[in-house]
């Protein structure tokens, strides 16, 4: 069964401009897809819902997570301290497909495959863990990440990563643009792409990847009630292949996603 | 121990609602409860009923994103009813949700009298225990709160759909009204089984960083912790002006909540956005009740009722 449980800080601490790397413990968690998110649930019950987050990386009995202050939730989240303890969910939403079949195709075998993932801002976090797995699959990853002009996690994703292109939208440092501008200049290719960030970024890739006819994975985001699949308040349009044919059909980005296939999503909104 | 096994032994939550057997009087709140994902986080033949989302009589898309927004002591939801129509609740729902033995209440959806009634007879011919009539949504611009503001358009739906259903009709009324119990008793008056109420409060968030509303339907339905006053207000008046039983919703996040809305003059709750915070909260809601009991030595539903000083 799905759980929320109590977890262990065993620490919060800012690694870019108001950006923090929680990590929390818990014996209960269970295992964790790459891709995946947690809710975290604050002290402050005047903040109802809970945050879903996204999983950069994890381990037997813990996960990171990597977020940036962007309202009230988030700041008191920065807040809280090492040792103290905190409600957070187990894994939540499907992850990236990366094991098994999808799209009718056999895509759990990796070796010799080069894949990129790409990250952008706050999309980032999820590559790491995403990056570890396909290296265990036996994927050369490259990864390529944009950033606005602080980049973070480079040395996380160097431990999986042949190669790790970084670019920054003001150019303060890397390539100058955004990251898929950065994959079409710096020609990094690869089999299959997958990513997180901005959606007008995922739609770039997306874009880029149907001119190649090859496959890309994004995750998608969109404000979300419970996290779980009962309030369906975060949906997304997606193609479907039904037997009368391509339809489209509204999609919970927490339950059915927040991965998708580039080519499936319906961008145009 | 012992002692504890032996006073749980004691109690007794069960409820008859409308001629329905309830185990307790803990249900979800349409909307809010997905057989399948809910289930994934705790046992819900548990519960005294379940409360489906609002089923049509053809697949609806809902409104646009964002749908959802977080507000001071609640929430605001713009959905609208997202559903996949009756005919693919009955085949991939409701078959779940009937191997669970937990009684299914159906929250029935319209635009129309017409799509109503459509409804209601499909389900009729189905093992849903219950239908619960949603005439009080503010996310659907047709039907929806239309009917459920005006008495007469209230107790025409009633009546119509009394005559297709071969189960009992709950109708679930709106909070955006002047006069609660006149809306109560000109759907008692029309047959109906059982009143819910209440459902959401119509409300709206502005962004004012981005100086745009932060739904895209511009308003939404406003629940939560927040609205609980006003919905045992409206469970005590809508008690002393009709003789149906009565599901009491609005903001129930605990026991004591639950307890206090019985008190009001419910007869069986709904626990709804406190399920979106916590996935397990329609048990855990159940387990404090039972402490509540104990702890004030109550045995029996009906003594929580009584006990109540007016």
């Amino acid at each position: 069964m799905k759980k929320v449980v109590w977890g262990n800080i065993l620490c919060n601490d800012p690694i870019a401009k108001d950006v923090y790397k929680m990590q929390i413990q818990s014996s209960e968690m269970g295992p964790v897809k790459a891709g995946q998110f947690v809710n975290i649930y604050l002290e402050d019950k005047s903040m109802l819902l809970p945050r879903p987050l996204s999983i950069c990386d994890a381990e037997e009995d813990s996960i990171t997570i990597v977020y940036r202050i962007a309202g009230k939730g988030t700041r008191e989240l920065s807040a809280y301290q090492a040792m103290n303890q905190i409600r957070v969910s187990t894994p939540l939403g499907n992850g990236y497909f990366i094991e098994g079949t999808a799209l009718g195709g056999q895509i759990d075998d990796y070796s010799g495959k080069t894949v990129v993932v790409a990250g952008g801002g706050i999309g980032v976090p999820p590559m790491v863990l995403l990056a570890r797995r396909l290296k265990e699959k036996g994927a050369e990853v490259l990864a390529a990440v944009g950033f606005q002009e602080e980049p973070f996690l480079i040395e996380e994703l160097k431990q999986y990563c042949r190669e790790v292109h970084v670019a920054t939208d003001r150019g303060t440092c890397g390539f100058h643009g955004n990251a898929v501008q950065m994959i079409k200049e710096k020609r990094i290719d690869a089999d299959e792409y997958f990513s997180c960030g901005p959606k007008v970024m995922l739609k770039a890739l997306s874009d880029f990847c149907t001119e190649k006819r090859i496959h890309c994975q994004v995750s998608l985001e969109e404000r979300m009630g419970c996290g779980y699949g009962a309030c369906v308040g975060c949906t997304c349009k997606i193609k479907v292949k039904t037997n009368q044919g391509m339809e489209i059909q509204q999609k919970g980005v927490c339950k059915h996603g927040p991965v998708f296939f580039g080519e499936e999503v319906v961008w145009d909104e | 121990m012992n002692n504890l096994k032996e006073m749980e032994r004691e109690l007794d939550l069960s409820v008859d609602f409308a001629g329905v057997l309830l185990k307790n009087p803990i249900t979800t709140a349409s909307g809010t409860f997905s057989a399948r994902e809910s289930g994934e986080f705790y046992d819900i033949s548990e519960l005294g009923a379940v409360i489906t989302k609002g089923v049509a009589s053809e697949p609806w898309s809902g409104n646009p994103t964002p749908r959802i927004a977080e507000v001071y002591g609640g929430m605001l939801n713009a959905v609208g009813l997202q559903n996949p129509g009756v005919e693919a609740f009955i085949k991939e729902e409701l078959p779940y949700l009937k191997q669970t033995g937990t009684p299914v209440i159906a929250n029935v959806a319209g635009r129309t009298v017409e799509e109503y009634c459509s409804v209601a007879e499909r389900l009729s011919e189905t093992e849903v225990a219950m239908m619960e009539i949603n005439i009080s949504c503010p996310n659907v611009k047709e039907g929806g709160i239309g009917f459920g503001t005006d008495p007469k358009m209230a107790a025409a739906v009633t009546k119509a759909v009394k005559k297709v259903s071969r189960k009992p009709v709950i109708i679930k009324l709106t909070p955006n009204v002047t006069d609660i119990a006149e809306i109560a008793r000109a759907v008692e008056a029309e047959g109906a089984d059982g009143i819910s109420l209440i459902n959401t409060l119509l409300g709206m968030k502005i962004d004012v960083q981005r100086k745009k509303p932060v739904l895209a339907n511009i308003m939404g339905g406003f629940s939560g912790p927040a609205v609980k006053p006003v919905a045992v207000r409206m469970v005590y008046q809508v008690r002393r002006a009709v003789q149906v039983p009565i599901i009491g919703l609005g903001g129930i996040m605990t026991g004591e909540d639950a307890a206090e809305f019985i008190m009001a003059g419910a007869d069986a709750v709904s626990v709804g956005t406190a399920a979106l915070v916590n996935p397990t909260a329609p048990v855990d809601i159940l387990r404090e009740l039972k402490q509540y009991m104990r702890e004030q030595g109550f045995k029996t539903i009906g003594e929580i009722h009584e006990a109540f000083m007016k």
